[in-house]
C-alpha cells in the first residue's frame, strides 16, 4: 500500500499569526495570536484527511491558508509539485480551480440575491470555462449530482432548507472539477438526520469523482468515519497524526487520549463500561500560549520537560506522527 | 403553597398531561407541541431528544410559563408539579416556582448572563429574591456555590464579570445560580451544545455529581443522543411536536421500536463504529408545522410507512414487558425487521 501513495498536497512548517495591535491612530503591533504554529502533514490523492480539534485550535485557519484565502506567515505548500507560495494574482487563481471550499454555515455563504442557478455558475463565469447554454447544462447537471432537481435553479437559496444549501454549497464546489476539496465544518451546523444524508453523498462523490478530501469538524465521531487518516491539533499545532482506526485504538498522545474518552458514544452499554479522563480548566489563549509543549498547561501525565522544551512531531512509527516527550519512537509497539 | 388539591402521589415530581403549545404567527398558527403526557419521579434523570424543531425546548419553556405571549399560547394540559398544576397558578405564585423550585440552565451562557453584572451580583439576586438572604450571607452562599460547581478561587472570582469567564465557566456559573435555591428540578436545555467536547465532559460530570449530592431531578434536553447515553436512565424522544417514544435508556439504544428512534440512531456516526459501516441516512425532511399532515408525522419519510400511518395518528402503545412506550402503527414490525437483522 505505502508504494502507491501519491502525495497531492504537501505542507511543511505552516504558520499563521494574526497580529495583536494596540492604538487607535497609531497602532504598535503587542504581540501574535498564533492561529496556526507550526503545522506540517501530506494530503495523500484520493484520501479523505480527518482535521480535528476544539474551538481555536486552528483548524479552520490551516484550511483557509492552505487556499492562501489567508496569507501564510511561514512555511511551505505544494499543491500537486507546484509551490504554491511563489504564485501571484492570475497563476494563483488559475490553481485555485483545482481546490475548492465548503463553508460551514449554509446560511451565510450563499448570497440570497442570487438564484441558484447562478450560484453554481459563478465558478464557471469567473475561470471562463463555459458559456450559454453548455454552462446552463453544467449547472443542471450539477444539481442532479447533488441530489436537487435541476428545475431548482431559478430558485433563491431561502426558498431550501439547510440541508439542501449545504448540496448547493457542494455543487459549486464542484463545478471546477477540482483535485482538493477543503470541506470546512460542512456539517455541524445541521441536524442528526441530514448530517447523515450530506456525509453519505460526500462519500459517493468521492468515489465517482476520485476527490480528495480535507475534512475540518469538531465532531470527532463523525471525523473518524468520514476519514481515512487523522490529525489532532490542540492550540495551533498537531498532536498526532494517523490512521483513523491507529487513532482510535492505539492513540499516543495524552491529548488525543483525553479526547476520545469525551466523546460520548450513543449506547448506554458501552458508556457504563467506559473511563472518561477529565481534562482540568480549559485551553490556554493562542496569544500566549505556554511555553514547551501546548498541552503541559492540562496534561494530566505532564513532567517537567513538558512546560520547559516544545516536544518534536515525529513519525514514532510508521505512518503514525505524535509531538509528545513521553512518546519516543523506541518504546512504541 | 396554599393551593395543594389532588394528584399528589408519593414519588411523582411532574406530571405533564395533553400539553399543547401553539405559536400564532403571521405564517399560521404552529403547532410546537401537540398534546404530550408523561411524568418525572423525584430525584429522576429525564433526557428529552430530538432535532430542532420538535418541540423539546418549548415543552420545557411550558413548564416554566416562560413562553411568550403573544404570540405563544399553552392551549391544553396540565401541568402538576409538586401537587399544585402550574398551569393554574397566579404570576405571583409562579415566580416562586421559577428559580426556587424549578430552575433552567439554558445553551448559550454567554446571552444568559448579564454582562454589565459581577458572576457574583447575579448569584446572589436570587437567594436574596427567594431566600431572604442579606448580602454578606447572600455573598457567602454564592461563594460556596461557585467552588460547589468546581470554579477555583471562587471568592475572588465572585467579582469578575462575564466576560472574565470561559465558556465552560460561564455554563458552571449558570448551573451555581440554578442551584442557588435548592430546586427540586433542573431543566437542562442544550446545556451543552455551544461546548468543546472536552469542556462537555466536565459539565456532564458535574450535573450527574451535584444529582446524586442533592438529589434533584434533573430533565436534559439534547439533540445530541451520546450524551444522554451515559447519563439518563429514561428518554424522551420527540418528532413534531409528539413523544413519539418513551422507555428505559437501555431499551431506547438497544431496542428502539419507532422508526424514526431507529433512524435517528442510524444516522449517527459511532467512534467505535467498525471501518466502512455507512450512515444510514432519514430520507426529506420534519413536516413543517405550521401545516402538519393528518396521520403520523413521520410517515412521509418512514420506510415503514402504509395507508393507515397517512390517515390517523398512532397514539402511544405500551411495549409489554418493558417500561417503554411507542405512537406507531408498526411498531412490532418495526421491532421483528429491525432486531431480526441484528441477530
Amino acid at each position: 500500500m505505502a508504494a502507491e501513495i501519491e502525495v497531492l498536497v504537501q505542507v511543511r512548517h505552516l504558520k499563521k499569526y494574526f497580529p495583536v495591535t494596540r492604538g487607535a491612530i497609531i497602532q504598535r503591533h503587542v504581540g501574535d495570536i498564533k492561529a496556526v504554529d507550526d503545522v506540517s502533514f501530506d494530503i495523500h490523492k484520493g484520501e479523505t484527511l480527518g482535521l480535528v480539534g476544539e474551538t481555536g485550535s486552528g483548524k479552520t485557519t490551516v484550511g483557509r491558508t492552505m487556499l492562501r484565502l489567508y496569507e501564510p506567515t511561514e512555511g511551505e505548500i505544494s499543491f500537486g509539485g507546484t509551490d504554491l507560495m511563489s504564485l501571484k494574482g492570475g497563476e494563483l487563481r488559475r490553481m485555485r480551480r483545482r481546490m475548492q471550499m465548503i463553508f460551514q454555515d449554509p446560511y451565510a455563504s450563499l448570497n440570497p440575491r442570487m438564484t441558484v442557478g447562478s450560484i453554481i455558475a459563478e465558478p464557471l463565469e469567473v475561470h471562463d470555462v463555459s458559456r450559454g447554454k453548455e454552462k446552463r447544462e453544467r449547472v443542471q447537471e450539477l444539481l442532479r449530482v447533488v441530489g436537487l432537481n435541476p428545475y431548482f435553479a431559478n430558485r433563491y437559496p431561502h426558498e431550501f432548507s439547510g440541508g439542501q444549501r449545504q448540496r448547493i454549497g457542494i455543487a459549486r464546489a464542484l463545478a471546477l472539477n477540482p483535485d482538493l476539496v477543503i470541506c470546512d465544518e460542512p456539517i455541524s451546523s445541521l441536524d442528526v438526520s441530514i448530517q447523515a444524508q450530506v456525509v453519505n453523498l460526500l462519500e459517493d462523490l468521492q468515489s465517482q469523482f476520485g476527490l480528495t478530501y480535507l475534512f475540518i469538524a469538531h465532531d470527532l465521531s463523525m471525523v473518524r468515519h468520514i476519514s481515512d487518516r487523522m490529525a489532532v491539533m490542540y492550540l495551533g499545532k498537531i498532536m498526532e497524526l494517523t490512521d483513523r482506526d491507529e487513532i482510535y485504538l492505539n492513540p499516543l498522545h495524552p491529548y488525543t487520549q483525553a479526547l476520545m474518552s469525551a466523546v460520548p458514544v450513543p449506547d448506554p452499554l458501552v458508556e457504563e463500561k467506559r473511563q472518561r479522563i477529565i481534562l482540568e480548566g480549559d485551553m490556554p489563549s493562542p496569544a500566549h500560549p505556554p511555553v514547551g509543549c501546548n498541552f503541559s498547561t492540562r496534561c494530566p501525565r505532564a513532567i517537567d520537560i513538558c512546560s520547559e522544551v516544545e516536544p518534536e512531531f515525529i513519525e514514532v512509527k510508521e505512518g503514525h506522527f505524535c509531538a509528545c516527550h513521553l512518546v519516543k519512537p523506541d518504546q512504541v509497539a | 403553597m396554599s393551593e395543594h388539591q389532588g394528584n399528589r402521589s408519593s414519588n411523582i415530581l411532574l406530571d405533564i398531561k395533553n400539553l399543547a403549545t401553539r405559536f400564532y404567527t403571521e405564517d399560521g398558527v404552529v403547532n410546537a407541541v401537540n398534546g404530550i403526557s408523561y411524568a418525572l419521579e423525584e430525584g429522576g434523570m429525564l433526557g428529552v431528544v430530538g432535532e430542532s424543531g420538535c418541540g423539546k425546548s418549548v415543552h420545557a419553556l411550558s413548564i416554566m410559563r416562560l413562553i411568550p405571549s403573544p404570540p405563544g399560547r399553552i392551549e391544553a394540559g396540565e401541568i402538576w408539579f409538586d401537587g399544585r398544576d402550574l398551569l393554574k397558578l397566579s404570576e405571583g405564585a409562579m415566580h416562586h416556582v421559577r428559580g426556587a423550585e424549578i430552575a433552567m440552565v439554558f445553551q448559550d451562557p454567554m446571552t444568559s448572563l448579564n454582562p454589565v453584572y459581577t458572576v457574583g451580583f447575579q448569584i446572589m439576586e436570587a437567594l436574596k429574591l427567594h431566600q431572604g438572604m442579606d448580602d454578606a450571607q447572600a455573598r457567602e452562599r454564592a461563594g460556596e456555590l461557585l467552588s460547589l460547581v468546581g470554579i477555583p478561587e471562587s471568592f475572588q472570582r465572585l467579582d469578575d464579570y462575564p466576560h472574565q469567564f470561559s465558556g465552560g465557566m460561564r455554563q458552571r456559573a449558570m448551573i451555581a445560580m440554578a442551584l442557588s435555591c435548592n430546586p427540586q428540578l433542573l431543566i437542562a436545555d442544550e446545556p451543552t451544545t455551544a461546548l468543546d467536547v472536552t469542556i462537555q465532559a466536565q459539565i456532564v460530570e458535574l450535573v450527574v455529581r451535584l444529582q446524586e449530592k442533592l438529589g434533584m431531578a434533573v430533565m436534559w434536553i439534547t439533540h445530541d443522543l451520546g450524551v444522554v447515553a451515559g447519563m439518563a436512565r429514561k428518554v424522551n424522544v420527540m418528532y413534531a411536536g409528539y413523544i413519539v417514544e418513551r422507555g428505559n435508556v437501555k431499551d431506547i439504544y438497544g431496542r428502539p421500536r419507532h422508526p424514526y428512534t431507529v433512524g435517528l440512531l442510524g444516522s449517527l456516526p459511532r467512534l467505535d463504529a467498525a471501518p466502512g459501516t455507512r450512515l444510514i441516512s432519514i430520507p426529506g425532511l420534519p413536516p413543517d408545522l405550521i401545516d402538519l399532515p393528518t396521520g403520523c408525522p413521520f410517515a412521509a419519510r418512514c420506510v415503514y410507512a402504509v395507508d393507515q400511518c397517512l390517515e390517523a395518528m398512532p397514539q402511544l402503545e405500551e411495549v409489554e414487558g418493558e417500561d417503554h412506550i411507542v405512537a406507531c402503527w408498526r411498531w412490532k414490525h418495526v421491532a421483528e425487521t429491525h432486531h431480526g437483522e441484528e441477530r
